[in-house]
């Protein structure tokens, strides 16, 4: 009896768990830890598919490539939306705790400069994350399901793999949907623009030498990710011959 | 220099904690540039006294030098103005140019309710600070001087976070109305000190507890708050307190103590 009472009188890990999810510093490492995973996950996502560049063969054998993980690619998937939702659920609770922090508003804004980094991309997080969550919904229905209703099936180095190469190129040959594409690959620079130096800051990370140096580093990241990006639909229609 | 600059003012009004509250216009004539702000609203006052067709302005202020926190209130959008690490009291009329229209606004936060005009209740700073902000000391005789040693780096890092006096132009800068900077500035004080050790976990876990319980927002890292802090605290203080949180956290096994 007394050994019980000793157990449920330690705190348990889930109420932990629960206890920083509650407070504003313990969901602000959520966002930065699940921040950080989604920006190592769109730099990977960008690096494999660079291989549009290099024809059907090339997209196609790492379609395989990531296919013949089998399960694992599976995981992956699942893995990847779990910090998706995670990153999703708590930046509505952290906005919704920020917009009831101050009701009445400032008759005039202003900005204070140096050393401030207040910009356009660090207050509008909310709003390029909502397009971006709309974005990935469509891009995920688009890409990741409707290619698998009716698949076709392409033979690379005697295995069979699905052809996702022609689906892909006939969407960006639609000038709306390379359009659409590149206006959010410019609002997800924006995102990560804010977003990398200020995950590193989140948990607890910062160095008078070394955040500079991880600030600029995320700037130059957003606009890597967002020129790679844009250069995808921007090489499909104009560069691949209409067949 | 000029003695005789013609200021518009915009100023918030408000009679009360649960009065709707509106802008008045104000012209002030014979402004000198040598006046600080608060001297520029005293002739405001003189003149509205005078006249006794309503209220003078009310407005918070202490010393007038810059160090004791009292004072406050955002001009043109920027908490104590547009100088860098300058108290409202500290900020001269030569700042502004003849004719100049400022727009003079409270601290704008739900943890901290309008009480009259351009005075706001920062008594949830006060609870914060009773939350944890403090360290146990021994009473009877002073203790040597030099019987804690503490290295020269570290004792900096302590005096500069020290160094906050709890104005709350931070919250009011923060674009989420977040008491982060000056909730770290009085966790970090203690924890690059060897006294401040004790205490740490519960103050960490404490204070940032008390700081939700108030109101405020989450710290989105515009560092905003540095840029318009009288006493240019880094938000370095900002990532102290967030490793001190978690430190706490894991060593609790909560967030709650």
């Amino acid at each position: 009896m007394q050994n019980a009472e000793k157990q449920t009188a330690k705190p348990n890990v889930i109420d932990a768990i629960l206890s920083i999810f509650d407070s504003t510093v313990g969901r602000k490492y959520i966002m930065g830890l699940s921040g950080l995973a989604l920006v190592g996950f769109i730099v990977f996502h960008l690096a494999g598919n660079l291989s549009l560049f290099f024809g059907a063969e090339a997209f196609n054998s790492y379609v395989l490539k990531l296919e013949s993980l089998g399960p694992l690619i599976r995981l992956a998937e699942l893995g990847l939306m779990a910090v998706f939702v995670f990153h999703i659920i708590f930046a509505f609770s952290v906005t919704a705790q920020n917009k009831a922090a101050r009701k009445t508003r400032y008759a005039v804004k202003g900005n204070a400069g140096k050393p401030s980094r207040k910009t356009i991309a660090s207050q509008s997080m909310i709003y390029t994350g909502l397009v971006l969550l709309i974005f990935i919904v469509a891009h995920v229905w688009m890409f990741r399901f409707a290619t698998r209703f009716n698949p076709e099936h392409v033979t690379i180095h005697g295995a069979e793999v699905i052809n996702l190469y022609t689906p892909v190129v006939a969407a960006f040959k639609n000038p709306w949907i390379a359009l659409a594409y590149s206006a959010v690959m410019l609002l997800l620079g924006m995102h990560v623009s804010h977003g990398f130096w200020s995950a590193f800051q989140s948990l607890g990370a910062y160095h008078p030498r070394y955040t500079p140096v991880i600030y600029t580093a995320g700037v130059l990241l957003a606009l890597l990710l967002a020129v790679g990006f844009i250069a995808l639909p921007g090489w499909v229609y104009f560069m691949v011959p209409v067949k | 220099m000029s003695d005789n600059m013609r200021m518009k003012l915009k100023i918030w009004r408000q009679k009360g904690p649960n009065s709707p509250g509106a802008f008045r216009d104000y012209e002030l004539d014979n402004v000198s540039s040598h006046m600080s702000f608060l001297e520029m609203l005293d002739v405001l006052n003189e003149k509205l006294i005078k006249e006794g067709k309503e209220d003078p302005v009310e407005y918070d202020y202490d010393c007038r030098e810059g160090i004791c926190g009292t004072c406050g209130v955002v001009v043109d959008g920027v908490a104590h103005g547009p100088v860098r690490r300058t108290a409202t009291c500290q900020l001269h009329m030569r700042t502004f140019r003849d004719g100049d229209t400022i727009t003079i606004e409270p601290w704008r936060s739900e943890a901290f309710p309008v009480i009259k005009d351009l005075v706001v209740d920062r008594s949830a700073f006060d609870r914060i600070i009773q939350a944890g902000g403090y360290v146990g000391v021994n009473t009877g005789c002073a203790q040597d001087a030099n019987s804690i040693p503490i290295g020269k780096e570290e004792a900096d890092k302590s005096f500069f976070a020290a160094a906050c006096i709890g104005c709350g132009a931070c919250v009011a800068a923060c674009p989420n109305a977040s008491a982060s900077l000056f909730v770290a500035a009085k966790i970090s004080q203690y924890a690059h000190l060897p006294q401040g050790k004790p205490e740490a976990t519960r103050r960490a876990l404490r204070m940032i507890e008390q700081m939700d319980a108030e109101g405020f927002g989450n710290c989105s890292n515009h560092a905003e708050c540095e840029a318009v802090c009288p006493k240019g605290i880094s938000i370095d203080n900002i990532a102290v307190m967030r490793r001190e949180y978690l430190k706490a956290a894991l060593k609790t096994g909560s967030a709650t103590i």
